[in-house]
């Protein structure tokens, strides 16, 4: 049997508030990074601290740093990452560290707030169904946004998050890019001037890593691209105060 | 008028002097190589800008989207290098854009009324 030089991120954020201790695992065929970090736990130390879910890429938290690159790990294979049989796994990147793997990700979720990520509902219970057309424009845009899990995967790939602390990030704008091609919502024009400005869609460089890294496949890019032309087009037709 | 509608404007007039540069910039290159290529003196040259409405509407639109869209796109990058005050910033920027205006400016009417 092959073993797995596995070195893991154990203690609080920053070179001084932890370090990376290393284990040898078994090698195992189909074998997942979470299968690795769950070895670690169950068979050599059993006070890392990760956390996960769902184990098939539905739940959106088992996210690390994998090989110095945000990953789902549930979903990642380490014949797809080591090929050398080493493994380097650390917190995901522009969140506060809790201990060892698990991170907090409040500020993630606030941020989605702060896009007014909620539906705002302009019909009652009295109302008949909206008709939705599939094939439509904002259908498809909806569609083609709408299926993030929330991993937080594309806020720990942007550069502009890691350079501007206040800025809204990938997915909070993603999210936000859905409900503006929602014709049943109401909150069109909050939702334009939250996410506008320095802080929110236009401070994004597109450089495209969220797209890139996203596992889901989305595009956040595409979505904030959107978002930029409705928000800027708010803001020229005054109905951003 | 908010900080946020601000910005939003800003990135827009980014977008736009981006466009007017992308045109301004190969007629420039275009005219420099034909120029250049045909043997014209400085004088020569300097015969057919002088005086020419058309040469002098062109520069000055070339100078003037250079003064809009490289001081914003200026400012974002030393707000995210320094993370300074923006308020200070916003003063900074805003006197780049008037020196590049001005030594722009004075470029043009240099070759065009002398």
């Amino acid at each position: 049997m092959t073993t797995l030089s596995v070195r893991v991120w154990r203690g609080g954020p920053g070179e001084n508030g932890g370090r990376f201790e290393t284990h040898a695992v078994p090698r195992l065929p189909a074998q997942t990074v979470l299968d690795v970090v769950t070895h670690i736990q169950r068979r050599i130390d059993p006070t890392l601290a990760y956390r996960f879910a769902c184990r098939v890429g539905m739940c959106g938290s088992c996210a690390m740093t994998v090989n110095g690159r945000a990953r789902w790990t549930c979903r990642t294979h380490v014949q797809a990452v080591a090929g050398d049989g080493a493994l380097e796994i650390a917190p995901l990147a522009h969140f506060p560290v809790i201990r060892d793997l698990v991170t907090d990700m409040r500020g993630f979720f606030d941020k989605w707030a702060q896009a007014k990520g909620q539906f705002v509902p302009t019909a009652t219970r009295n109302d008949s169904f909206a008709r939705i057309e599939p094939a439509g424009k904002t259908r498809r845009a909806v569609d083609a946004a709408i299926e993030c899990i929330g991993c937080g995967i594309c806020h720990a790939s942007c550069d502009v998050v890691g350079w501007n602390a206040g800025y809204l990030g990938p997915a909070a704008l993603n999210r936000a890019w859905t409900l503006v091609n929602d014709p049943r919502d109401g909150g069109r024009a909050t939702r334009l001037a939250a996410v506008a400005g320095d802080a929110g869609c236009h401070a994004c460089h597109t450089h495209q890593s969220c797209t890139e890294r996203c596992p889901k496949r989305l595009a956040p890019t595409a979505s904030i691209a959107g978002l930029k032309r409705a928000a800027a087009l708010a803001a020229l037709k005054g109905q951003i105060a | 008028m908010s900080a946020r509608r601000r910005q939003a404007l800003l990135w827009l007039a980014q977008r736009a002097s981006a466009a007017v540069l992308a045109a301004c910039v190969v007629v420039h290159l275009a005219t420099m190589i034909v120029a250049v290529r045909g043997g014209l003196s400085a004088a020569e040259i300097l015969a057919r800008t002088r005086g020419s409405l058309a040469w002098t509407a062109f520069y000055g639109a070339f100078v003037v989207a250079v003064a809009i869209h490289a001081p914003i796109g200026l400012r974002t990058i030393l707000a995210e290098s320094t993370g300074g005050h923006r308020r200070a910033l916003d003063i900074a920027v805003g006197a780049f854009a008037l020196l590049l205006l001005a030594a722009g400016l004075r470029a043009v009417f240099a070759v065009t009324v002398g």
